[in-house]
């Protein structure tokens, strides 16, 4: 909760996310990050969440655009996509929710979404519009870097961070390319496979870990498979922030807000 | 680097991070097949002799004189084994497998010919398959999983989105990124990321590469007019590729027009303009899409056709004005099925009579010197439920019932 408490005092607005991150860094022994599949199951739910995670000191939120062809998603994730578009979310909606909370919630708000939502609307546009409703960065896990570089050079204009992801397969010479185009942190992908299954956090992660906080410039948050106390206690330390995603999602699912609420002060507890 | 992959606007990569070794490694893979020509000979010593190719160029004399205008030509991909031309890329990405040392396949398929394909493939160069397949394709298409399964291939029904092609394609993605170390995606048309929709086209153009020799053979000039189905592209990218530089051979692309331009029913990208540039699956092209950028729903008769993006090359040779894209609906493909049964003696797959439809729509405006090449892409029999249905047979309805009963008195 001393977080809450320190972030009160300050606006965020102005603050890069990378200079905010490396500020933590001396009171905090890792940052969390959350997510949200936006109008699932509905936003009022999104809007309870968001207030848990204010509570609890969840230092950066993710907020994900529903997508009709989610494909870096699991089953959990890709349902709630589905579901969310069949009750009609649109992303006009998305951005309303998206513009309320940054305004109200002290928190770093982040879009996840897929490359087509923003093609549709412009890519500048969509980063244009996002730099203007209080959002800080961007995750799009389909905007392959040699590929997108109307996105990129948008992020960099408009003041927002594009999130670059690297796995532990990426080679040091595409380690260094993704290097030159990080800003905010990167998002180091723990293993293979799509989101919502367990990681083992082995020898071979850490050695990984290592090697991305040793060649990337910027902070670094681990993804993928983060479902409990003990994998953050793993990533203390190794990572600057650890990203919990698809867990939430399942707990909310079956032991709903007040189990959402349990998980959290587990995995937020200052030991 | 940056433009390798695109075909003017179209095509590119647009994939999660993790894939990057597995395409990295099958782009430097494709490369060095094309430059071998030994690879090249393998794969028609394949073709040659497991799957019966040169398929023919069949002389429709009975339609050509019921119509009374251009002589037309059936090229007979559905004598392939296996059925359809699917046969041709998985027997290609196959031996590229193999190269790269992998041990096992996964496909996406709709109407179920090249899961048939893929399985065939596996069960022969000894490799390990899994199926993704829509739903409601394997409920439209259950002969084909039949076999599918009986030639040793997983198949799993994909439930999510529209359970159609598209939602096949993006979980075999999802497969593929766990599981990139030693599995090969034999993605099945021209579509996806660089470089599956030229090197699916690479493996196609066999077809055009035959129709040419063939043609030259039986009239000693070029067809005037070539029409291919598209559902993502690949047999007409096949059929078409041999003939891009001749510009006197008009080539004409036949979309799924489903129950019409306004019914919403349809899988015409381009034929209705309804189209419009985005990214998904991992690549960039027209996709019939909302204004927010969500897939919409497509429909057509024939589950092959069923998909809502296209081939960004036929995207890009469309805006080139090289390929005309025309529709035809559910409704005249099946009397185009029936004519070419009763006029040939031959049994077409509903996705292929989509070209025979509009074919049949514009022998009118040709002339006797006309040549017109229809490319048959696959064999009917798989549809015989469908076709059974389309044509409302009574006798056939009847059978099912009996059928039915002797299975519910055992």
């Amino acid at each position: 909760m001393t977080n809450g408490r320190l972030l009160s005092q300050e606006d965020i607005s102005n603050i890069k996310l990378a200079d905010l991150i490396e500020s933590k860094k001396s009171t905090k022994r890792i940052q969390i990050m959350t997510h949200q599949i936006l109008g699932y199951p509905d936003f009022e739910t999104n809007y309870e969440m968001i207030k848990l995670f204010a509570k609890y000191g969840v230092d950066y939120v993710e907020l994900q655009i529903p997508f009709s062809e989610p494909i870096a998603d699991g089953p959990v994730f890709l349902k709630a996509n589905q579901d969310a578009l069949k009750n009609g979310v649109t992303v006009e909606q998305c951005f309303a929710f998206a513009e309320k909370v940054a305004a109200e919630f002290n928190i770093p708000f982040l879009f996840m979404t897929y490359y087509n939502i923003l093609y549709a609307q412009g890519v500048e546009a969509f980063v244009k519009r996002s730099k203007e409703i209080g959002i800080k960065g961007l995750i799009v896990p389909d905007a392959y870097p040699e590929g997108s570089a109307e996105y990129f050079e948008a992020c960099q204009k408009h003041g927002v961070d594009a999130i670059v992801l690297t796995t532990p397969y990426t080679t040091p010479e595409r380690m260094e390319y993704l290097n030159s185009l990080a800003s905010g942190f990167v998002y180091c992908v723990a293993r293979k496979g799509v989101t919502g299954s367990k990681t083992k956090f082995d020898d071979a992660t850490t050695e990984y870990i290592a090697n991305c906080r040793a060649s990337l410039d910027v902070p670094i948050g681990v993804g993928f498979g983060i479902q409990e106390r003990e994998d953050i206690d793993y990533l203390a330390g190794k990572s600057d922030i650890a990203i919990v995603g698809s867990e939430l999602l399942k707990v909310l699912e079956r032991d709903g807000l007040a189990g959402v609420e349990r998980l959290l002060a587990e995995l937020t507890e200052e030991k | 680097m940056h433009k390798e992959g695109y075909f003017g606007q179209y095509g590119g990569i647009f994939i999660p991070e993790i894939l990057y070794p597995a395409f990295q490694n099958l782009i430097e893979e494709y490369h060095k097949i094309k430059e071998d020509e030994s690879f090249w000979n393998e794969f028609l010593h394949i073709l040659q002799n497991f799957s019966g190719r040169p398929t023919p160029l069949t002389y429709a004399s009975k339609l050509t004189e019921h119509f009374g205008k251009a002589k037309i030509y059936i090229k007979r991909e559905d004598l392939n084994h296996s059925g359809a031309h699917k046969i041709n890329n998985v027997i290609g990405q196959g031996l590229l497998t193999k190269r790269m040392g992998k041990t096992r396949v996964i496909a996406e398929t709709g109407a179920g010919q090249h899961g048939v394909a893929t399985a065939i493939m596996a069960a022969k160069m000894g490799l390990k398959a899994t199926i993704y397949m829509g739903a409601v394709d394997v409920e439209r298409q259950y002969p084909n999983v039949f076999w599918m399964k009986q030639l040793g291939a997983e198949v799993v029904a994909v439930e999510s989105g529209q359970a159609t092609l598209k939602d096949a394609i993006n979980e075999a993605m999802r497969d593929w990124v766990s599981s990139f170390e030693d599995t090969h995606y034999a993605l099945g048309t021209a579509c996806g990321a660089y470089p599956f929709p030229e090197m699916v086209t690479y493996f196609q153009s066999v077809i055009g590469k035959e129709v040419k020799q063939q043609i030259l053979t039986a009239e000693g000039r070029l067809p005037s007019r070539i029409y291919a189905c598209v559902g993502g592209g690949s047999n007409a990218m096949g059929v078409f590729h041999e003939f891009l530089p001749s510009t006197e051979v008009e080539l004409v692309g036949v979309e799924a027009g489903g129950k019409g331009e306004e019914s919403g029913q349809h899988a015409a990208r381009i034929a209705f303009k309804q189209a419009k540039v985005g990214v998904a699956q991992g690549y960039k092209t027209l996709f019939l899409q909302d204004h927010e950028g969500q897939m919409q729903e497509t429909h057509s008769i024939a589950a092959g056709l069923d998909y809502v993006g296209v081939s960004p090359i036929l995207a890009d040779l469309h805006e080139q004005n090289r390929v005309r894209f025309e529709a035809a609906l559910d409704h005249e493909v099946i009397e185009a099925v029936k004519l070419i049964i009763k006029q040939e003696g031959i049994i077409p797959a509903f996705e292929s009579s989509h070209a025979f439809a509009r074919a049949f729509a514009e022998i009118p405006n040709t002339s006797k010197d006309d040549i017109v090449v229809i490319n048959l892409s696959g064999r009917g029999d798989k549809d015989i439920f469908n076709i059974a249905e389309g044509l409302q047979d009574d006798e056939w309805k009847t059978f099912i019932a009996r059928r039915h009963q002797q299975y519910q008195a055992r």
